[in-house]
């Protein structure tokens, strides 16, 4: 019983220091981006890697969830007679939930997971004490320039995302199904409020996009200097961003929207 | 060592006082004080580390001359490497002090630190190569982080590097292209690459083939002299490190065991160091890691378990 | 980077296709530059029921969106609901204009449908439209239905 209160203490305690240290991890990264503006070359080749690399597959599956979305609603608006409004149901839920949800998570998974191995690779190769050892601070020189790659990355990926999205559900609703072009957009126009909904969806996306990179390059960074450490880090960045992004998006669809 | 004496001195004269101990602070300022920066270049006093459980330095004192090209040696695992990487600031002693320039390497700022780094050069043991930039990049990478210097200065510069350690026909390669000899050369020519006052090898010589160990052992040598460095080499290489090092310290159970010239090193007294120079299988030297059992007995006991560990 | 005019390039682009959905988003998905709150002017509207109608339901006149519902409360006084409107500020009205409420589609969302009169004095910020048609309630619709069939019987 007792024991079983220590193990719980013990844990809690483990886990409040990872916090602690991700915190500080943080603060020393923030304090690296101001010299960034001088080295705008190290930002543009992570935004290539973070960003561009990631372009594929958010086109992708945005313009196949958007389709999937333009079938679905209009099988089931259909039902009450309500088939015009395809649009504003498509849009409403990607630009306030879908595309800053699966854009991030997305995002997790392939830019992400790649972050946390680089870095925990360069980790257990030694490269980051080597670049100590050169009087280079890998705070500056590898963590600060990709952890705002993947503020920028992320917002710009999120409204990629979302307008392929809402493309893909005209193209199916609109070309394939027959629903009035100009009810599609004009609805959509009406219900879609630029302040309510699309400012509020990007300002998802950036909060996402924060907590996102932040957990991948804290994770790669903090790694065992081991494979398998590495390999763990990689999971884990790819777990706990998904987890962080759903729980904070439940928390800001209330705050926004509720 | 003065500064020793001078502590020492000040100890007997409270004592018959007052008979106070000078508690560890006034001990540690005093040592700071009068640590002469003169001709020594790294001074490590007092020095304890460990590793968990592990206790590598119990003490360990060290004078590293200016201009010299000064080796330490030792059995793996000693604790060789660490001590590079005490004295580069990378780790923080639990006791003793290490000053380097005369400077308290464990209290200095970040700022402060970084400032002495650029001075130092250093090869690690694992080459530490940044593997997404090709050999010329990363030679370049210390010269483009901390100069302002031309691109074709830095050309030049980078390649008159690799041709030292024979690599310029090898520039555009990438890091998973080189062979493990390879890589530590490239390596060697980054740590070199700033023109740094004080350079620390670790294993320079590993598997490297004949002619590239001579090369690179001439190289050592001639840099050290050339440009008045100071080198500190880490390696197992008796005979190659006997031949251009001007002092050895062998480290030994987290002290350091015997120092001197090679020479007189060869003709040790102490048996121990002896058989580590000429490398003579038998002696006081355990070539095991410390093991709970003997061999036959660890043979003939049961297995805890028998499940293994995978 | 092996070729960075490549990845400058790439880069590039990356960042435009960004910025033009972001842009596409604002103007062909949302209105952003019309009725934004705070062009135009405020309109006061009193219904005895207003149904299912909620902030940010277009005011329609004849099928052409003019404006937004800004707020909906109850005037404690009275028990009528009280609907401000906010009408974009290129639109003018007569001050016998008269708002009714209406449903789009047999389930869809509530508007406001205005309804011009043809006085020459013309609605300003903060005047009250007094001729009001309350929204038609289903239940209360049906109930009207039944009540009037027993009354046929007789
Ligand atoms: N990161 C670490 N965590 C825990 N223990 C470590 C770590 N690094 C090294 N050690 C331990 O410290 C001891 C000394 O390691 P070190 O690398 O300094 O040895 P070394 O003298 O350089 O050996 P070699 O000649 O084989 O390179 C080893 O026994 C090792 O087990
Ligand atoms: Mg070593």
């Amino acid at each position: 019983m007792v024991n079983g209160f220590q193990r719980l203490g013990a844990r809690a305690l483990a886990i409040a220091e990872r916090f602690g240290r991700a915190f500080l991890f943080l603060l020393r990264a923030l304090a690296g981006m101001p010299a960034l503006v001088l080295r705008p070359g190290l930002v543009v080749q992570q935004l290539y890697s973070v960003g561009v690399l990631s372009l594929v597959i958010i086109v992708v599956s945005g313009v196949f969830v958007g389709m999937v979305l333009g079938l679905q609603g209009y099988t089931t608006l259909l039902n009450f007679g309500a088939e015009q409004s395809l649009g504003v149901l498509v849009a409403l839920s990607i630009v306030r939930e879908l595309g800053p949800v699966v854009t991030a998570l997305l995002f997790a998974g392939r830019a992400g997971s790649a972050l946390a191995a680089e870095i925990g690779l360069m980790k257990s190769t030694e490269q980051l004490s080597g670049m100590e050892m050169m009087a280079v601070d890998p705070m500056n020189r590898v963590i600060a320039p990709r952890l705002l790659a993947g503020f920028l990355a992320m917002p710009l990926l999120a409204a990629i995302f979302s307008f392929l999205a809402i493309l893909g559900s005209y193209v199916i609703g609109v070309g394939l199904l027959g629903v009035d072009a100009g009810a599609f957009w004009g609805q959509m126009q009406d219900a879609v409020e630029f302040r309510e909904d699309i400012l509020n969806g990007v300002i998802k996306s950036v909060v996402f996009g924060f907590v996102a990179s932040w957990i991948a390059v804290f994770e790669g960074y903090d790694a065992e200097p081991t494979s398998e450490g590495v390999s763990r880090a990689t999971t884990r960045t790819v777990v706990y961003t998904a987890l962080a992004v759903l729980g904070l998006d439940f928390v800001l669809t209330a705050v926004m929207f509720g | 060592m003065t500064d020793r004496s001078v502590i020492d001195s000040a100890q007997v004269l409270l004592d018959t006082r007052c008979r106070c101990k000078l508690n560890a602070p006034w001990t540690q300022f005093m040592a700071d004080t009068f640590a002469d920066a003169g001709d020594h270049l790294v001074d490590i006093r007092d020095l304890h580390f460990s590793r968990g459980e592990r206790l590598l330095f119990d003490g360990v004192e060290l004078s590293i001359r200016r201009g010299e090209v000064t080796a330490i040696m030792g059995p793996s695992g000693t604790g060789k490497t660490t001590l590079l990487k005490l004295i580069g600031g990378q780790l923080q002693p639990d006791r003793g002090t290490i000053h380097v320039e005369g400077q308290h390497v464990a209290g200095l700022s970040t700022r402060g630190l970084y400032k002495l780094r650029r001075r130092m050069g250093m090869l690690f043991q694992s080459g530490a190569l940044f593997t997404d930039l090709s050999v010329f990049d990363n030679v370049a990478f210390p010269l483009r982080e901390h100069t302002d210097l031309p691109e074709p200065l830095i050309r030049d510069l980078v390649l008159l590097k690799l041709q030292a350690v024979g690599l310029r026909g090898a520039r555009d390669l990438m890091p998973a292209q080189l062979s493990g000899g390879m890589a530590r050369r490239v390596a060697l020519a980054r740590a070199i690459a700033l023109d740094p006052t004080m350079v620390m090898y670790d294993e320079p010589f590993t598997g490297q083939d004949p002619i590239s160990m001579g090369v690179l052992v001439d190289l050592i040598r001639r840099l050290n002299d050339a440009l008045g460095l100071s080198s500190i080499i880490v390696s197992h290489d008796v005979a190659e490190t006997a031949r251009i090092a001007d002092r050895i310290h062998v480290l030994h159970g987290g002290r350091i065991v015997e120092s001197g010239t090679p020479g007189a090193l060869y003709e040790s007294q102490s048996e121990w160091v002896r058989q580590f120079m000429h490398g003579l299988p038998d002696g006081p030297v355990p070539f095991h890691y410390p093991a709970a059992l003997g061999f036959d007995e660890d043979l003939m006991s049961q297995p805890r378990s028998s499940r293994g560990a995978w | 980077m092996r070729n960075r005019r490549l990845v400058e390039i790439w880069v590039g682009v990356f960042v435009a296709m960004g910025a033009a959905a972001l842009f596409g988003l604002a103007i062909q998905v949302s209105n952003v530059q019309v009725f934004d709150a705070r062009g135009g002017y405020e309109l006061e509207l009193r219904f005895e029921n207003i149904g299912g109608l909620r902030t940010r339901a277009p005011v329609t006149v004849g099928g052409v969106r003019v404006g937004r519902v800004a707020d909906v409360e109850l005037d404690s006084s009275t028990y009528e609901a009280k609907v401000t409107v906010r009408i974009d500020e290129r639109y003018e009205f007569p001050e016998d204009t008269s708002a009714s409420i209406y449903t789009s589609g047999l389930l869809g969302e509530q508007y406001i449908a205005l309804d011009p009169g043809g006085l020459d004095f013309y609605l300003r910020d903060g005047d009250e439209i007094t001729l009001t048609q309350s929204a038609l309630v289903l239940e209360r619709m049906i109930g009207q239905f039944l009540y009037q069939m027993g009354n046929d019987d007789d």
